[in-house]
């Protein structure tokens, strides 16, 4: 309770000094726009119908992005996992392919797939698909070689052993990196939309740069940071109902 | 029935045993002692169908093994349950593996789940039960089957003494109920003794062989902490530990 005041007050003054500084011209407004201003531009967008257009596309975008990405990054991941030769053989192209800065890519994805989601989509899901494809082939490298011995025993075929030990093996490595893995979807959308796009919250920075508006760019990025905080609380709750299993949700339920 | 016939085990240029024979008659209980590192475990796996023999033959039931087998129960030394299904679900594996139906496997598992006596423990997940808690859900697990043989490769070596002498005699009383050939994997000759039927003893490895057997002429049923009381008790581990510590010394001698 204490820390919390601390933190309040930390903000208060935060806040407080940047908005006199502000006010009294001690700093740039064009630069650093008053906190009321952002507020008061935020409030804008959150009254104005429209505004959830731009924040449905991004979460739309960020959703799809994902989704794609974890399912190809679990379905190679698990492949490389069990087959050790295609592993071997493909390593020095994955390796490649994941020393390019995806970032570079956005141009190129806007080229091949437009202006429109196809663009935002691939390239979230290229962030993704790493962070998956990584820990999915981790996952099925180290099941545990005595439930495998097990499971073959209790009459396991290796369908049987993909779907009970090798997919939430490879399942309980991806689930503890969701949270990496939908910031990373996140961003790919946001700068997606930022370089080219009529619709998004990365739109809408990009637009109030591009008029040198400042105070709506700082508004953008507060409701950016909400907007993530908000993915990582729901996160929060998928993870602890999804991993039940793990020795770690007990742990997890006393952070608060 | 169990027959070994001239078995050699090796990996690469190690032979870890070499002209191994075995016969485990239906219902009889065998303990197999060794120093450490003798290639206890890899007798058990190739009963299993786990690892092909280099030279020789494993026959169950005068079936040749080759391949994993499924008639065989196996208890491992690891933890060895499925740690992402609840105990309930880890028990009925092998019948799910064999494509019972839910409600009679459900049904099945939850009346071993009694006969282990974790009754009100079926929706605990691995992490969740105690050490002697896992055991019980792995002889569940492995039992359920009614495998013909029963591999156990120093199943109670983790647990503390009061555990592994409760869990020595629910194997015991679970073995009464269904005498068939058991074959136990341990390094602890009171371990041996007290459950056994027979006791035989593997010289110290590489190349290693067996070099003795022992009929345990003791009573059952047995308690296995009151039977180390017992005179005859006595002096089977003096005759035994006599046989089995030149080959412990020449472990050490070995290794050091």
């Amino acid at each position: 309770m204490n820390e919390r005041i601390v933190q309040l007050l930390l903000l208060t003054v935060l806040l407080g000094g940047w908005q006199i500084a502000a006010v009294t011209g001690t700093i740039d407004r064009f630069f650093f726009p008053a906190p009321a201003d952002i507020a008061v531009q935020v409030w804008r967008w959150i009254t104005d119908p429209s505004f959830y257009r731009h924040v449905g596309v991004t979460v739309g975008e960020t959703a799809l992005g994902y989704l794609l990405g974890t399912a190809s990054g679990i379905a190679c991941g698990i492949w490389l996992g069990l087959s050790p030769k295609a592993a071997r053989v493909l390593d020095p192209f994955i390796k490649a392919f994941n020393a390019i800065p995806r970032v570079v890519l956005a141009p190129i994805f806007v080229l091949w797939f437009g202006l429109g989601w196809g663009s935002k989509i691939a390239l979230a899901a290229t962030l993704v698909f790493f962070i998956t494809f990584f820990n999915a082939i981790q996952g099925v490298r180290e099941v545990n070689p005595a439930v495998l011995a097990n499971a073959r025993i209790l009459g396991a075929d290796s369908a049987a052993l993909l779907r009970h030990v090798y997919f939430p093996a490879a399942a309980s490595w991806i689930l503890s990196s969701l949270r990496t893995s939908v910031g990373f979807a996140v961003v790919g959308a946001i700068i997606g939309e930022y370089l080219g796009a009529s619709a998004g919250l990365g739109y809408l920075i990009a637009q109030a740069e591009g008029n040198f508006n400042s105070v709506a760019v700082f508004a953008g990025i507060s409701v950016l940071a909400v907007f993530v905080l908000a993915v990582d609380k729901m996160l929060d709750v998928l993870e602890n109902a999804l991993i039940t299993w793990r020795p770690s949700t007990q742990s997890g339920s006393v952070r608060t | 029935m169990v027959a070994l016939n001239d078995v050699t085990m090796a990996f690469g240029d190690f032979v870890a045993v070499e002209g191994v024979n075995i016969d485990v008659a239906d219902g009889e209980f065998l303990a197999v002692v060794g120093p450490t590192g003798c290639g206890k475990s890899t007798i058990l796996n190739a009963i299993a169908g786990l690892l092909e023999p280099r030279k020789g033959e494993v026959h169950i039931d005068g079936r040749r093994v080759s391949g994993v087998q499924r008639n065989v129960g196996y208890l491992f030394q690891q933890d060895a349950l499925l740690p992402w299904k609840t105990a309930l679900e880890n028990i009925e594996l092998g019948l799910q593996f064999r494509g019972m139906s839910s409600e009679e496997r459900r049904a099945r598992s939850l009346e071993w789940l009694a006969k282990v006596g974790l009754k009100h423990f079926g929706d605990r997940y691995p992490h969740q039960l105690s050490g002697g808690q896992r055991k019980r859900v792995q002889m569940a697990q492995a039992l359920i089957i009614d495998p013909s043989v029963i591999l156990m490769d120093e199943p109670f070596s983790a647990l503390d003494i009061h555990t592994r002498h409760l869990m020595q005699n629910e194997l015991l009383r679970l073995w009464h109920e269904r005498p068939r050939a058991v074959v136990l994997i341990t390094h602890d000759l009171e371990e041996a003794i007290a459950l056994g039927d027979r006791v035989i003893v593997l010289a110290a490895g590489p190349r290693s062989r067996v070099i003795d057997s022992f009929p345990i002429e003791l009573d059952r049923p047995r308690d296995v902490a009151e039977i180390k009381l017992h005179p005859k008790f006595t002096e089977l581990y003096r005759r035994i530990w006599a046989s089995l510590r030149g080959e412990v010394e020449k472990s050490y001698a070995r290794h050091e």
